[in-house]
């Protein structure tokens, strides 16, 4: 069965983001970007199904700008296939990267697809759903676990409460959750092979895809900062100050 | 226009979180509808109408929505959504799951986690983990949108007096069923609805100590929570992670013991009204956003806090 891996370019997790001056956005320039953090779990658990004897073909998707080939390149060196690149420099919001994905999806006919549950950047934690909708597939958000059958997979997600498990008909879209795989380093010598595998680039005019924006910025600002308070020097005045002075306990 | 709130709930009872989203629909203007989709949730359905602010609860009861599948909720909460201006649902795991869903099939971008309403189409959300507040505004004619619950008080219950109508339900979709679930018992409160919580974090050392949290927590009536780090060691279980990437808090008190401060646990609970920590590293980043600092061993401080609370018992 061939799988479909959605693969965006974010800030790296480690950087601490600064707000433009002007308000208009987050500092991107010269900043460490890499693969989202919940999409390199999507490719892991695609290369694990290749290795298992489940999967036969590999894709991994990524919209944006040029740049978005490098990201593309870490996906193939864990293991994917090959690549597709939508490019675009302008802003793409999870419905139109919905609709993108759904025209690949008509052109690759996957059974499979699997995006990270939610991007670190806009934390938004919508594409899967809304592909999954868009395609009137099934769905299973927020996996930690994918038993995959021939017609059926069963899959175990993180609710609220605890864990849930779902039985879901195949073609399917699965978004990841942190505990579902520990991905791989890429080796070397995978690093050099993905090099030469092939990443196929479209825009969205060749998907016939409008993806003008529908929620404006009017402004991106840092959040109120809190201030440290005192240190208190027992056990005994802390209880004291909750009690008597805080009062919430 | 009128809102539309889905409410969450297990076919008993209401879960808490759908209150304050019915405050934050309360803040759109036009009255506001409580969709009670389950089977035998008459309890449920009850509970709803009785919500403070709730003009009409829509109650749609049938065997496709004994449990919360998305498949078989989309059709029905797109067939109402027409009426409506807003549709909204709190930005737990069942409203993030089911309104992107719902939003592609309207045609219309999701706005997530709004914490808080400017307009009736400008709302003000958490991007980069709650590093930044960008305010966004909608062009969309429905605006579907997941509430952060801890930015909206919860609505009062037992003073409404709502009118119960009932819709039809859609069928099966036959894409997705249920198999099982395993979740973690409670017999505190929980996470999110907690007024106090103490979490601990990797200097716990192991989950036999989170033993010690809990005999605090039994004395203040508090729920019990983690950092991811210490549930990545595996000392607790998964739903007791609090940060980005687990549950957001704001409870009026929160203790963070062990727990150094990484940017993804205080964005999980820096919205806390009091905080304090207790950690041996007074360099530790979880310093500068408490209120209250205790520089000590955990081994040691967490019996004496304990021993201090039954000792000045009011």
């Amino acid at each position: 069965m061939k799988v479909l891996v959605a693969v965006k370019r974010v800030v790296d997790f480690n950087v601490k983001i600064r707000v433009k001056a002007d308000k208009t956005g987050v500092e991107t320039a010269n900043v460490k970007m890499s693969m989202n953090p919940f999409d390199e779990i999507g490719v892991e658990e695609a290369v694990r199904l290749k290795e298992g004897g489940k999967a036969t073909e590999i894709v991994a998707v990524s919209m944006g700008p040029q740049q978005c080939q490098e990201t593309l390149r870490t996906a193939l060196a864990m293991g994917a296939d090959r690549g597709i690149h939508v490019l675009s420099d302008a802003e793409l919001q999870p419905l139109a990267v919905a609709k993108l994905l759904k025209a690949i999806v008509a052109k690759e006919q996957p059974q499979l697809v699997i995006l990270g549950k939610q991007a670190i950047d806009d934390d938004s934690n919508q594409t899967g759903q809304m592909l999954a909708a868009l395609l009137g597939w099934s769905q299973a958000t927020f996996a930690s676990k994918i038993a995959l059958g021939s017609a059926e997979a069963e899959v175990t997600r993180e609710v609220d409460g605890g864990l849930e498990t779902v039985a879901i008909k195949l073609p399917a879209v699965v978004t990841t959750d942190l505990r579902l795989n520990e991905p791989r380093y890429a080796s070397l010598p995978n690093i050099m092979k993905a090099k030469k595998k092939p990443i196929d680039q479209m825009a969205p005019s060749d998907l016939g895809v409008d993806v003008t924006p529908r929620l404006a910025t009017l402004k991106v600002e840092e959040p109120p900062k809190r201030k440290g308070g005192v240190k208190v020097g027992s056990v005994a005045e802390l209880v004291d100050k909750l009690r008597n002075e805080a009062k919430v306990i | 226009m009128s809102v539309l709130v889905i409410a969450e709930h297990d076919n008993a009872a209401l879960k808490p979180a759908t209150l304050n989203a019915v405050t934050a629909a309360s803040k759109l203007g036009g009255d506001v509808a409580v969709l009670v989709a389950g089977q035998g949730c008459g309890a449920v359905a009850d509970a709803a109408t009785k919500i403070a602010g709730v003009a009409k609860v829509l109650v749609a009861d049938a065997a496709p929505y004994a449990h919360p599948l998305a498949e078989n909720l989309t059709p029905l909460v797109v067939g109402l959504a027409q009426g409506y201006g807003h549709v909204v649902a709190t930005a737990t795991t069942f409203g993030k799951n089911l309104m992107p869903r719902v939003a592609a099939l309207l045609d219309v971008q999701q706005i997530s986690e709004v914490m808080a309403i400017e307009a009736p189409d400008t709302f003000v959300r958490p991007i980069y983990a709650g590093n930044a507040l960008a305010t966004v505004k909608s062009s969309d004619k429905i605006k579907v949108m997941t509430v952060r619950a801890t930015a909206f008080e919860a609505a009062a219950t037992g003073s409404g007096s709502a009118a119960r109508e009932d819709v039809a339900a859609t069928a099966d979709a036959g894409l997705s069923r249920f198999v099982g679930q395993a979740l973690s018992k409670m017999e505190r409160p929980e996470l999110t609805a907690a007024r106090i919580i103490i979490s601990g974090g990797r200097a716990m050392q192991n989950g036999e100590n989170f033993k010690m949290l809990e005999e605090v927590a039994d004395r203040l009536g508090a729920a019990v929570g983690a950092s991811r780090a210490a549930v990545d060691a595996g000392y607790v279980p998964n739903d007791y992670q609090v940060g980005q990437t687990g549950k957001i808090v704001a409870p009026e008190l929160y203790i963070a013991v062990g727990i150094s401060g990484a940017i993804q646990h205080l964005a999980g609970m820096k919205d806390s009204k009091v905080i304090v920590a207790i950690n041996k590293d007074e360099e530790a980043p979880i310093f500068t956003v408490a209120d209250y600092g205790l520089v000590a061993d955990l081994s040691k401080a967490i019996p004496e806090l304990k021993a201090e609370l039954d000792r000045t018992k009011p």
